[in-house]
């Protein structure tokens, strides 16, 4: 569907040129969401906007459903940008128009006649729930409504990518997911493409199938949502998973506990997948004589998964503690002795 | 009633100088407002960062545009007497004060369009670029729809310091309420026709001031 090979992006600057994009080679299957995540200046804006041509890559190539997007002339740009679509952080709906009318512009771009447009129109108001709210300015809706109607927008001439530049990176939490919610029912509904990108890794857990990681221009790192989340490898993919799975605090809390409990052992579960629904602490309890305290713990649903963490403190027989740990290992959990040190 | 106040004044020819003004004013306003647009829509759309980038032409617009702006009005009409002879062959009359009234007010109005259009938000024409919009639909439904109320009020402010252009044009012999008052009215000492005539001037100011003020707050939606 999407293809990027070797693309580059320098930036002339003042003081000398910038690279924004680093060869960076990616692939992107139809029907997927595939996630971008960086910090900011990591590139994931330029590298995004390469895909509808906003931006032409220095070097390498960028093809979008066989149209080679880095090479076509800008007529055939302009069509070709009528199917891949563009929803923004600051939403970029006209002021002057309303609802209606702002989910019309791009079909008056396609050249749609006015019948088929106010039906189209209507539809989409349908679709993102905005009804009712078609003779509203932007201006008298809340964040979340302005991105309902970019996104209805951006839908309106039947994309087959739709591009997310920070989409929910100016909205509350609870409105970011229902957002979200909204982009996975499109994607599931309308078998969309969705390539987003964002600085936050809840965006990447709650809807991505696959995420790339970027840092100064590159991919650092990249795979299947679970697995990432199961064993992140870069440094950078560790904080980032960090933010979802681990609270700020937890790490200092654990290190308290530890002076705390003289006896027993600290231990770090991380479930993935299934075994994130297995009774597993139920069967520790029974199955062995010691006891199980829950000190804290967390499960997160990515769209291939469940993934968390569950600190235990186990006390009892020093062989006991030991044979329940190696219970655990072999029910397929990671676990982690946490010692103090 | 009236008589008694204003004893000097001809109502024929009073009402012929405002025809006239009135006029002049219309005339030169739907030029400058047209000129204006094309120019300040050449400057914004050439300066830096913006999708016609060129240095050179908007140096020399830029510089054009201030020069004009800069030269006080009543020096811009002596200056260009000669080339509204050439145009119209002869200087007198209302039509005769139109170019200078347009030379002077466009580069005005052109300012005041680029800074409009530079008000608008960079994304909004990314996102129409990104809908695959011409340059034709950037132009007209991006730039000039989104700053509209703006182009509105610049007009506004245009027209009025037209009003008074006129005025100063009609004394070198353009004809409409300020030749009026000053050969009827100052060089024969008649206040009450000086009076008269400036009151109908503020009259005229206050109608466009009204026109304009109500479009423009009708046009914004912001
Ligand atoms: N048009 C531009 N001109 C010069 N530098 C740019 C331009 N666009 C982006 N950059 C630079 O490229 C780098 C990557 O930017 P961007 O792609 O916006 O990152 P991100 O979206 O990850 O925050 C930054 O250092 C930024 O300053
Ligand atoms: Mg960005």
């Amino acid at each position: 569907m999407i293809t990027i090979s070797n693309a580059k992006k320098l930036f002339k600057t003042k003081n000398g040129s910038l690279t924004a994009v680093d060869d960076v080679s990616l692939t992107i299957k139809e029907g997927e969401i595939f996630g971008v995540i960086g910090y900011s200046g990591a590139g994931k804006s330029t590298l995004i906007r390469m895909l509808n041509g906003l931006e032409l890559p220095t070097s390498g190539t960028v093809d979008v459903n066989g149209k080679v997007i880095s090479g076509i002339s800008s007529g055939e740009l302009r069509k070709a940008r009528q199917k891949i679509s563009m929803i923004f952080q600051h939403f970029n709906l006209l002021w002057s128009r309303t609802v209606r009318e702002n989910i019309s512009f791009p079909l008056e771009i396609a050249g749609v006649r006015k019948n088929t447009r106010e039906k189209k129109v209507e539809e989409l108001i349908k679709l993102v729930g905005l009804d009712g709210r078609g003779d509203a300015y932007p201006s008298q809706l809340s964040g979340g409504q302005k991105q309902r109607v970019g996104i209805a927008r951006a839908l309106a001439n039947d994309p087959e990518v739709l591009l997310c530049d920070e989409a929910t990176s100016a909205l509350d939490p609870q409105t970011t997911d229902s957002i979200l919610e909204l982009l996975v029912d499109i994607n599931k509904r309308l078998g969309l493409t969705i390539v987003l990108i964002t600085h936050e890794m809840h965006v990447i857990r709650k809807i991505c199938h696959r995420v790339a990681v970027m840092e100064e221009g590159r991919v650092v790192e990249l795979g299947n949502v679970l697995d990432i989340f199961k064993q992140p490898k870069e440094p950078i993919t560790k904080r980032f998973v960090q933010q979802v799975t681990e609270p700020e605090e937890t790490k200092e809390t654990i290190e308290h506990l530890l002076n705390d409990y003289e006896d027993g052992l600290v231990v770090k579960l991380a479930f993935v997948g299934e075994s994130a629904e297995q009774p597993l602490i139920t069967t520790l309890i029974r199955s062995f004589n010691i006891n199980v305290n829950i000190l804290q713990g967390k499960i997160s649903h990515t769209q291939n998964g469940a993934y968390g963490t569950l600190f235990l403190h186990l006390r009892g027989d020093v062989p006991e503690v030991k044979q329940a740990v190696e219970y655990l290992e072999k029910a397929s959990v990671g676990v982690e002795v946490i010692t103090n040190d | 009633m009236i008589e008694q106040f204003f004893p000097n004044v001809n109502w024929d020819t009073m009402f012929e100088a405002t025809y006239e003004t009135v006029y002049m004013t219309a005339i030169s306003v739907a030029i400058t407002a047209v000129l204006g647009i094309l120019l300040g829509l050449l400057l914004f759309l050439t300066s830096k960062g913006n999708i016609w980038e060129n240095r050179g032409v908007y140096a020399i617009t830029s510089v054009l545009v201030n020069i004009f702006r800069s030269i006080p009005f009543i020096i811009l009409i002596v200056l260009l007497i000669p080339f509204t002879r050439f145009l119209l062959d002869t200087i007198r009359g209302a039509n005769a004060a139109l170019p200078a009234l347009i030379i002077g007010a466009a580069p005005f109005y052109a300012r005041m369009v680029e800074i409009a259009l530079r008000e608008i938000d960079k994304g909004v024409i990314e996102a129409a670029r990104s809908m695959g919009a011409s340059m034709t639909t950037i132009i007209f439904k991006v730039l000039l729809a989104e700053s509209k109320p703006a182009l509105v009020s610049g007009i506004t402010v245009t027209a009025i310091a037209l009003v008074g252009y006129t005025a100063m044009a009609g004394v070198i012999g353009a004809g409409g309420l300020g030749n009026l008052a000053f050969l009827d009215g100052f060089q024969r000492s008649r206040d009450d026709v000086t009076l008269a005539a400036t009151i109908i001037i503020l009259l005229i100011v206050f109608v466009i001031q009204f026109i304009g003020d109500f479009f423009t707050n009708r046009l914004d939606k912001r």
